[in-house]
């Protein structure tokens, strides 16, 4: 079994500072991380290739400086890492991101391994458009499945996945023919730390660098900010809350009950919600 | 168990480690260097100072590629009282060489740099991997060690400890004893963010001239201890430090001599305004040449902080450490190269390369030095500062007095605060120590 974890380098976002004047995100010193949900993604795939057999391919697209994302995640206990970089593929969007992680997908199962599936974190912290494991999906012609939660049962002789799947006011049990996409989502699991024989070897490993023609990428158009119709039109960071923290005087009535009525005072419109709500039960 | 063996494992990845796994790994030698943080830098905290010599022995060429920030053409001394600063300041262009001879860094960068270079030299970085223990043999010989990952013990010919100034991993392997709170200090330090022109505005500074203010007097309230402020680019670091022991007997907080410091009629206008982005504290070794450790032993070297190896009268630490873990490196290739094994007897090598070096040779000037500071730290942290300072005001104050009244009022006031006895034995002692 082959499987390739799409992950993304991204600024670590506790420590992003939006510009007061210019508001533009001031990169500059902040730190870089594998991102969050990506971490999920990878775990889910080892414990896969732990049980079934086979390898991890991680693939990242990104400035040369993403190799140190790739080395973590072999330190965690990837078996093989490639990453896209070419100055064809700045400035890109999901479209064009999507585009081009898709031809490297492509060749990754033709150069090294069929891939069986492929795992996309939910989305990412810095864009937060969970469009790009979509995107690669349709490109490559898998089944997709998002908001993935687990991975219920793999049965490769039978070509077949289960998975349970978050979905608003419920858990879908879904069925699907591999090749699959799978988006994970967050919580799912908690990624291992890898022993002393993956730190080593990741250490030593030397990075695969693909360029834009090493991925066998057909239309160079199609990538970075050409192949990019998202325009940004405007970053803005948003007001902090001028609202205050209160102390509430309990004036003789149990500290709970003065609570909730000073906040029925304030959210009358709460009170009425939560009456209906009552009644259902 | 890793199979793998290799000539040389070195803990931590600061100024001293580094030093140790380039200078081997550049020799050929197979170094794995192991490292808690999350990068090389991320523990690490100092001011900080670079001296180009000593780097210069280990990267040549840093100057091309190494994220510096000013070059010192300017020392300021001060001594403080609570209104004043009564200073010398050496101000030379000749510091504006081609090849400056100190720089101001900021350590999170500095040491992914220098880290850079030991992994161009062939050495194995891991980090994010703690060492817990040293591995010995059954006669007591270190032999590798045992890390907090899976599989995690790794052996090897000769063991570097670079840990730093706690060196929990020596303490627990019995090597050396903790560091006492008499030899160790508790530094805290603040980034500030200004824009370049105001830095250099305030500061008097022109393109990358840097300068370094030293300062001690009440700002430490009776105790063992110095504030320092460097500019760097666009920022200003700014600290103090006491001595621990000292910290335990007065109650008193780093953090609240920090803000009175900060709050310094002397101090204030240079960074008001900023931005404050990081925050730090650190222990620093000041015991001296007296606190030093066995500096080796069976399979195993110590260098750097964990040596205790700081000048702390001349606030140098990272050039000692530098050069402690060279002359390790330098002394294990030499023993390697013979095919001699890493035996105490081999490895007495490196305390004799390090004895013959200016580190321990500095060191044992000032040997005399913390112990004085310490137990005359009233005199010299608060009785001097005040009446040095109340004489300068008395000094350049005109107000109709006769000058010649006006010497005798600032003699008496040092005699009603010392005594002559007092006086005369306060100079002897320091000059004795300072020999």
């Amino acid at each position: 079994m082959h499987i390739v974890v799409c992950i993304k380098q991204v600024p670590d976002s506790a420590q992003i500072r939006v510009h007061p004047v210019t508001n533009t995100i001031m990169r500059q010193g902040v730190p870089t991380i594998i991102n969050p949900y990506d971490l999920f993604a990878l775990e889910e795939a080892m414990r896969l290739r732990d049980k079934f057999g086979g390898e991890v391919t991680v693939l990242t697209m990104g400035p040369p400086s993403a190799e140190d994302s790739l080395r973590k995640a072999l330190t965690f206990g990837a078996d093989r890492a490639v990453l896209l970089t070419d100055r064809f593929f700045a400035g890109a969007d999901t479209l064009a991101t999507s585009y081009a992680l898709a031809a490297a997908v492509r060749k990754i199962g033709s150069s090294i391994a069929p891939v069986d599936i492929v795992f996309t974190g939910k989305q990412t912290i810095d864009g937060d458009t969970a469009q790009v494991g979509p995107g690669v999906c349709k490109r490559l012609g898998f089944l997709q499945l998002t908001y993935v939660s687990k991975v219920v049962n793999l049965d490769l002789q039978g070509r077949s996945i289960e998975v349970e799947r978050r979905s608003e006011g419920g858990v879908q049990v879904l069925r699907s023919t591999l090749p699959v996409l799978i988006t994970m989502l967050e919580g799912t699991n908690e990624v291992r730390r890898g022993s002393m024989v993956n730190a080593l070897s990741a250490a030593r490993a030397e990075i695969v660098k693909w360029s834009a023609q090493d991925a066998g990428v057909e239309d160079i158009g199609k990538c970075g900010l050409r192949g990019s119709p998202t325009v940004v039109k405007r970053v803005f960071a948003p007001t902090p809350r001028a609202e205050k923290a209160a102390l509430v005087d309990p004036a003789g009535r149990p500290p709970a009950d003065a609570l909730i009525e000073e906040i029925f005072k304030l959210r009358p419109k709460l009170e009425d919600d939560m009456f209906q709500l009552a009644r259902g039960f | 168990m890793i199979e793998e063996r290799f000539d040389a494992i070195v803990v931590g990845a600061g100024m001293a480690g580094n030093a140790a796994a380039l200078t081997m790994a550049k020799r050929g030698l197979k170094v794995l260097q192991i490292e808690r943080g999350e990068y090389p830098g991320s523990k690490n905290v100092q001011g900080a100072i670079l001296y180009a010599d000593m780097l210069e022995k280990l990267v040549p060429n840093f100057r091309e590629d190494a994220p510096l920030e000013r070059h010192l053409v300017e020392q300021r001394f001060w001594i403080m009282d609570e209104r004043a600063h009564t200073g010398l300041h050496y101000r030379s262009d000749d510091f504006n060489e081609e090849k400056p001879n100190r720089y101001t860094i900021i350590r999170a960068q500095f040491d992914r740099w220098f880290s850079s270079k030991v992994r161009e030299a062939g050495a194995i970085v891991l980090c994010e991997t703690t060492v817990k223990e040293l591995v010995k043999d059954a006669y007591g010989k270190v032999i590798g060690v045992l890390t907090d990952r899976e599989g995690g013990q790794v052996h090897a010919d000769v063991v570097v400890l670079a840990e730093g100034v706690n060196g929990l991993l020596g303490t627990r392997a019995e090597l050396r004893d903790r560091p006492t709170p008499d030899n160790v200090a508790l530094a805290v330090k603040e980034m500030h963010f200004l824009p370049r022109e105001t830095i250099e505005a305030r500061f008097n500074l022109k393109g990358d001239e840097g300068v370094v203010i030293e300062a001690a007097g009440t700002i430490s309230r009776g105790m063992t201890g110095m504030g320092f402020i460097y500019a760097n680019k666009e920022s200003v670091s700014l600290g103090i430090g006491c001595l621990v022991a000292d910290f335990q007997k007065t109650g008193e907080t780093p953090y609240d001599l920090l803000e009175r410091f900060k709050k310094h009629p002397s101090v204030a206008p240079l960074i008001e305004g900023s931005e404050v982005k990081e925050y730090a504290g650190h222990l620093i070794p000041e015991g001296g040449y007296n606190a030093i450790p066995k500096l080796f032993g069976d399979g195993w070297v110590v260098v750097g902080d964990a040596a205790q190896l700081n000048n702390a009268m001349h606030r140098e630490g990272s050039n000692l450490a530098m050069t402690s873990g060279r002359l390790a490196g330098e002394a294990i290739f030499q023993i390697k190269s013979r095919k001699d094994p890493m035996t105490a007897a081999n490895l007495a090598l490196y305390k004799k390369m390090i004895d013959d070096s200016f580190v321990i040779k500095d060191l044992k000037k000032y040997k005399d030095m913390p112990g004085l500071l310490h137990i005359q730290s009233q005199n010299f942290f608060l009785t001097y500062p005040q009446l040095v300072s109340k004489a300068l005001q008395n000094f350049v104050r005109v107000d109709g007095t006769p000058k010649a009244e006006k010497e005798k009022l600032t003699l008496k006031s040092f005699v009603a605060a010392r005594s002559w006895t007092g006086l005369f034995g306060d100079a002897i002692r320091f000059a004795r120590a300072w020999r």
